[in-house]
C-alpha cells in the first residue's frame, strides 16, 4: 500500500499486546450490538448445552453460579480496531459446563445463540481448555445490559463478536454452521493475531 | 453482488425471540480487497462535517446502509484503520461519498479535515455488512443523530433516484440547525428536532416519544422496518422508544458508531 500523503498518525507506543491493526481504546468501551438491548431479568436467564452432548442440560441462574467460579483477566478485542487491556470478568469456565453435558465424539463446531437469536460459529476447540467463559461480572460490577448482562459468553482470544451477549446456549455439531455475523460476511474464526476480519482474510 | 434475504439455517437458530435476519448476501471477495480510492471533492456540511468523495474505478456497488473499512498509512509503515457508512446512493459508478465527523484528536478523520485533499489517495475495502442495508423493497423508518444520518441519506438518495414508491421516513436530530448535516436536502419524508438550539418558533429536546408515536400511526401496511443510527447513547434511546412505541424487536436494525 502507498504512504498516505502528510499521514503521520499518534505516536507510536510499543505494545505487544496490539495484534495487528487494533488500538488501545482504554477507558472507552464501544458498543456495537446490532439488535435492541433486551432487558433480560435474571431470573428469566437460562443457558443450555445442546446438539451432540450425551445429555442436554440447562442452567438457571442460581445453579449457574452454584459451579465452581472461574475468572478471565486479560485483553479482549474488537473486529472495529478496539482492544481493552486488563479487563477482568468473572463467572464459570465453560469447560464446566461442558464437562456436565459431555460432548460427543463426533462434536467438532458449536453455535453459541442468544437470548435476542444472535448466533456466532466457533470450531469446539476453541471454546474448551479454560479458554472460553460464562461471565457476569465485569470488574467487581454485575454486566451491564448493553454488554451482554446478565451473562455473556466471552472467548477472548478471538474477536469479540464470537463472544455472544446475553448467552442462551451453546449447541454442539459435527459441522460448521456461519452465525448472524459470519453470514454477514465476517470470518468463520476470527483470530485477531492473523486479522481474519472478513471472510477471505 | 446478490440480494437474495439470507435466513438462518434451522440447525443454528433454535428457538428465538428477536432475531433478525440479514437483508442481503454480501460479496466475500470485495470485503476481502483493498482498493485504492482517489479523493475528487471535499464539500463542508457543517463547521464539524464534510463530506469527501472518492473515485473508486473498481468499486463493486453497495446498497443504501452498508459500510466500508478505509485506511491511511504513514512513512514507517504504521497503519490507521477505521469503519465508515456509505453517504452516495448506488447509483453513482465509480464513486462512493463519505461524510466524516471532525472527532477532536480523532487520528483518521483528524488527517481528512486538516491535511486531505483532491488528488490524494487513500485505500478502502467493502462494502460491508448486508445486516444494515436497504435494498429499496420494504416501507422504512430511518432515525439517526449527528453522523448517524449518513447511511440513512444513502437510502433517501437511492429512494429519489430510483423514483421508488414505497413509503419512506427519516427522523433526524442534530443540536442545532447550523449542525445538521444535509440540511438543505430534506424533503417532505423527513421531520428535524433540534436538541440544543432551534430556530425561532422550533421547539428544542430529544427524540421523544410522541415523534416516534405519529410515524408508527402512519405505518404502510405490514409495517416498517426500522433503521437506527448514531451514538450508542442515542440508539439504545431511540430503539427503547421504538419498541415501547410497539414496533417489533425483529424489525429494528441497529448501527452504532461505538
Ligand atoms: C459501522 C461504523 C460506521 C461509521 N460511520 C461513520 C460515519 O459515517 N461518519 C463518521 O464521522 N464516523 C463514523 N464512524 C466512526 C469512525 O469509525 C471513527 O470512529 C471516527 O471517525 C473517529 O476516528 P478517528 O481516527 O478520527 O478518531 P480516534 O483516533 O479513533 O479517536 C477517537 C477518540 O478517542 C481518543 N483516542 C483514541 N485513541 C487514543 C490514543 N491512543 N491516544 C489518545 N487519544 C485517543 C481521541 O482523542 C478521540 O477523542 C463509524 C463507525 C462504525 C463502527
Amino acid at each position: 500500500m502507498n504512504v498516505t500523503r502528510g499521514f503521520a498518525g499518534r505516536p507510536r507506543v510499543r505494545n505487544d499486546g496490539l495484534p495487528p491493526g487494533q488500538y488501545d481504546a482504554r477507558d472507552d468501551w464501544p458498543v456495537l450490538s446490532a439488535e435492541v438491548t433486551p432487558e433480560l431479568a435474571t431470573s428469566q436467564w437460562t443457558f443450555t448445552v445442546d446438539g451432540l452432548v450425551a445429555e442436554e442440560r440447562t442452567w438457571s441462574w442460581d445453579e449457574a453460579h452454584a459451579l465452581p467460579p472461574s475468572a478471565y483477566e486479560g485483553d479482549i478485542h474488537c473486529v472495529t480496531s478496539w482492544s481493552k487491556f486488563g479487563v477482568r470478568f468473572s463467572g464459570v469456565s465453560l469447560d464446566a459446563f461442558l464437562d456436565l453435558a459431555r460432548p460427543a465424539a463426533e462434536a467438532t463446531h458449536a453455535v453459541a445463540y442468544s437470548h435476542t437469536g444472535y448466533t456466532t460459529n466457533l470450531p469446539l476447540a476453541d471454546l474448551t481448555g479454560g479458554r472460553a467463559w460464562i461471565v457476569w461480572e465485569y470488574g467487581d460490577e454485575p454486566l451491564p445490559a448493553e454488554h451482554g448482562g446478565p451473562a455473556r459468553l466471552i472467548v477472548p482470544h478471538l474477536y469479540f463478536w464470537k463472544s455472544a451477549k446475553w448467552i442462551a446456549g451453546i449447541r454442539l455439531l459435527d459441522h460448521d454452521e456461519p452465525g448472524f455475523w459470519e453470514q454477514n460476511g465476517y470470518h468463520h474464526r476470527g483470530n485477531p493475531w492473523e486479522e481474519q476480519r472478513y471472510s477471505g482474510d | 453482488m446478490s440480494s437474495t434475504t439470507s435466513t438462518p439455517s434451522p440447525a443454528a437458530a433454535p428457538a428465538t425471540r428477536f432475531a433478525v435476519p440479514g437483508r442481503i448476501a454480501v460479496s466475500n471477495r470485495a470485503a476481502a480487497t483493498w482498493q485504492r480510492a482517489t479523493l475528487t471533492e471535499v464539500r463542508r456540511e457543517t463547521p464539524y462535517a464534510s463530506t469527501f468523495r472518492f473515485a473508486v474505478p473498481a468499486w463493486a456497488g453497495h446498497l443504501p446502509g452498508q459500510h466500508l473499512m478505509l485506511r491511511l498509512r504513514a512513512e514507517d509503515g504504521y497503519v490507521a484503520q477505521r469503519h465508515y457508512s456509505i453517504a452516495s446512493p448506488p447509483d453513482d459508478d465509480g464513486h462512493v461519498e463519505l461524510t466524516l465527523d471532525h472527532v477532536d484528536g480523532g487520528e483518521v478523520s483528524g488527517w481528512f479535515h486538516t491535511v486531505a485533499k483532491p488528488g490524494d489517495e487513500v485505500e478502502l475495502r467493502g462494502p460491508l455488512s448486508g445486516f444494515f442495508a436497504w435494498p429499496g423493497d420494504r416501507p422504512a423508518l430511518l432515525i439517526g443523530a449527528g453522523s448517524g444520518v449518513v447511511p440513512l441519506m444513502s437510502m433517501v438518495r437511492h429512494h429519489r433516484a430510483r423514483n421508488l414508491t414505497v413509503p419512506l421516513r427519516l427522523l433526524v436530530s442534530a443540536r442545532g440547525p447550523e449542525e445538521l448535516i444535509y440540511a438543505s436536502e430534506y424533503g417532505p419524508e423527513t421531520t428535524t428536532v433540534f436538541t440544543r438550539s432551534a430556530p425561532e418558533g422550533v421547539a428544542v429536546g430529544r427524540v421523544a416519544a410522541a415523534h416516534v408515536a405519529r410515524l408508527l400511526a402512519d405505518a404502510p401496511d405490514g409495517g416498517w422496518e426500522a433503521y437506527v443510527c448514531g451514538s450508542n447513547g442515542f440508539a439504545e434511546h431511540a430503539s427503547r422508544l421504538l419498541v415501547d412505541a410497539g414496533q417489533p424487536v425483529d424489525r429494528i436494525r441497529i448501527e452504532r458508531f461505538g
